[in-house]
């Protein structure tokens, strides 16, 4: 009897039961990024839009719909490939996934490939929504979903990497609430970084949300803070180095098989 | 003789804490026949298990699974294998058929809802197909465990304790099923604390302890290699000591002396049960009942942990 070579009835079993976990909490981890997102529109929008007018000729309610949009995409891949890969490692029903005819590499597909479908849905309902608030036009389609694929992509891996070192709750919370979120504050969602003072603009570049933030805007609005290419270039260099950690945490099974 | 369905040579696990759980443990299963793992706690056994599915890394050694490496090629290997691990570990939201039918899946085979269907009324769980596992309980919880493992049609089949903590008629039933799958031609390999039930239903057994594997042996040759009977007398007067006329025999007084003992090999031709009567009679030993009865796996099993201590 020979083995396919590509388990491919796995691969779909394990997407199908995350996305069936994630539909189990939709309400919530629907309602929680559309209420913020709309609140954000009234607190940022409506009060301090009012004063700011625009920021590179766009209007400041549409100015951060990028990059709520991105705060959102960021917080939820992290937060759902964590809990896809955590969660069965705290209830031992990973044994059963260590178990099978599945190659790593085909797991990563299927629990990463499930926490980028549920988080791009979830910006695809950030954008509905904010189309209720400020008229939204996106300039090179093509660009923005490749963008959100990429980063979804991207930061599901990391949550992938965050969910097989965590050992327990905490520090499961720890990365998306100590890291990513001020980074993503810090990293140009609600103001363009050429706003900031000396020596905080420079610095900025170092963060690398920035630059996600940057080129995903320029998708909508046709400039960013720094270029597409770096942009890329960067979300691109972080994939790989998920990809490289995950490649290591494979030969030496860290934290996955005693 | 075919080749074996599973072989394990030389595994050795020492556990990142410095404990080694397994030292060299060689051992051939042959197609078809039911193993049973024999062992105190901590002995090894689920370890073993574990190296055997992959859910543990092995630190030298190699297992070959119908031929097949279980680390070059884990895919062929494991695909023959299902595992009830000794412990519940079940996703507590799905349902019983999604989560059986995960499992198929997840082995890479594709949806047979018919075989899951005849599995779930095999383990008379049917009815509870569209129950969540949070609602069921721990007995039924086990089976969906069985089914899980049952659900892409594994050659080899590891149970993990499948008895433990679980009632007289789920008992039953869980053997009833070893014989239904051995039938079916479906290797086991289990462990068990009831020594009655490896002696029952296993070809064969394993003795393992402190990580190493001290015996394995037919359970039948075991029996009758180390098997020993007993008759028990019990006496119409108590006597003092054992009187000169039986110092030859190994007997021994128990109860105070109210029961003599006789132990005897249990394969012999003659067992010399005619000859000691007549020589009690003649000594006016009186008896007023008597019972035989045979050592157990598990006295055997006691003996051979002691003497390896
Ligand atoms: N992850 C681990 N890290 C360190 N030591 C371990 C680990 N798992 C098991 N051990 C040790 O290895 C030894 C064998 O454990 P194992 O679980 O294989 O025993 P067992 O024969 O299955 O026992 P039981 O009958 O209690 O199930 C024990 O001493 C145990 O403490
Ligand atoms: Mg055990």
């Amino acid at each position: 009897m020979s083995a396919p070579s590509l388990n491919v009835h796995g691969i779909w079993a394990i997407y199908r039961a995350e996305m069936a976990r994630m539909m189990r909490t939709m309400l919530q981890s629907v309602a929680t990024p559309v209420i913020t997102t709309a609140l954000y529109f009234v607190v940022f929008g409506g009060a301090i839009g009012s004063r700011i007018q625009s920021v590179d000729g766009v209007d400041y309610g549409a100015f951060i719909v990028p990059g709520l949009i991105m705060l959102s995409l960021l917080t939820q891949s992290i937060s759902n490939a964590s809990i896809g890969i955590y969660f069965p490692k705290f209830t031992k029903t990973i044994f059963e996934i260590l178990s099978a005819p599945l190659s790593f590499g085909e797991a990563v597909i299927a629990y990463v490939g499930a926490a980028a479908t549920k988080s791009i849905l979830l910006a695809l309902i950030i954008l509905a929504t904010a189309t209720a608030f400020v008229p939204v036009h996106i300039q090179h389609p093509v660009w923005m979903v490749a963008f959100l694929v990429l980063t979804a992509i991207t930061f599901s891996l990391f949550g992938f990497i965050v969910g097989i070192w965590a050992e327990n709750f905490e520090q499961l919370a720890i990365i998306p609430s100590l890291v990513v979120t001020p980074l993503t504050f810090l990293g140009g969602a609600f103001y363009s970084i050429e706003m900031l003072p000396q020596p905080w603009r420079t610095i900025s570049l170092l963060n690398p949300v920035v630059y996600l933030v940057s080129g995903f805007r320029w998708s909508f609005y046709g400039s960013g803070d720094v270029g597409v290419a770096a942009s890329l270039g960067f979300t691109a260099l972080f994939m790989a180095a998920c990809l490289a950690v995950l490649w290591w945490i494979f030969r030496t099974g860290y934290r996955l098989k005693p | 003789m075919s080749p074996p369905i599973l072989s394990v040579s030389a595994v050795t696990k020492t556990y990142k804490t410095g404990f080694t759980a397994l030292l060299a443990v060689d051992l051939e299963i042959a197609r078809g026949e039911i193993f049973a793992l024999l062992g105190p706690n901590g002995a090894g056994k689920t370890t073993l298990i574990s190296i055997i599915c992959g859910t543990v890394t092995m630190t030298s050694g190699q297992v070959l699974v119908d031929g097949h490496d279980t680390q070059s090629a884990y895919r062929a290997a494991r695909s023959m294998i299902g595992l009830v691990p000794q412990e519940i570990a079940l996703d507590i939201f799905a349902t019983v058929w999604n989560t059986v039918s995960f499992s198929r899946g997840l082995f890479g085979k594709p949806p047979n809802p018919a075989y899951i269907e005849s599995l779930l009324r095999d383990l008379s769980l049917w009815d509870k197909r569209d129950s969540r596992v949070i609602e069921l309980s721990g007995g039924m919880k086990r089976r969906v465990m069985i089914a899980k493992a049952l659900s892409h049609e594994p050659d080899l089949l590891f149970l993990d304790e499948p008895t433990a903590g679980v009632d007289v008629a789920l008992r039953r039933d869980m053997w009833a099923l070893v014989r239904r799958l051995r039938d079916q031609g479906v290797t086991m390999i289990l462990t068990t604390h009831y020594i009655e039930e490896a002696e029952e239903m296993a070809d064969r057994v394993g003795v393992i302890d402190g990580g190493r594997l001290l015996l394995v042996e037919g359970t039948a040759q075991l029996m009758r290699k180390l098997g020993k009977r007993r008759l028990t007398l019990a006496l119409q007067q108590p006597l003092a000591a054992i009187p000169p006329e039986l110092a030859d025999w190994p007997v021994e007084l128990a109860a105070d002396g109210q029961e003599l003992v006789y132990s005897f090999d249990a394969n012999a031709e003659d067992t010399g049960i005619p000859a000691l009567l007549r020589l009690l009679c003649e000594n006016g030993i009186d008896f007023k009942d008597l019972d035989t009865s045979r050592t157990s796996l598990e006295d055997i099993f006691v003996r051979l942990v002691e003497r390896a201590a």
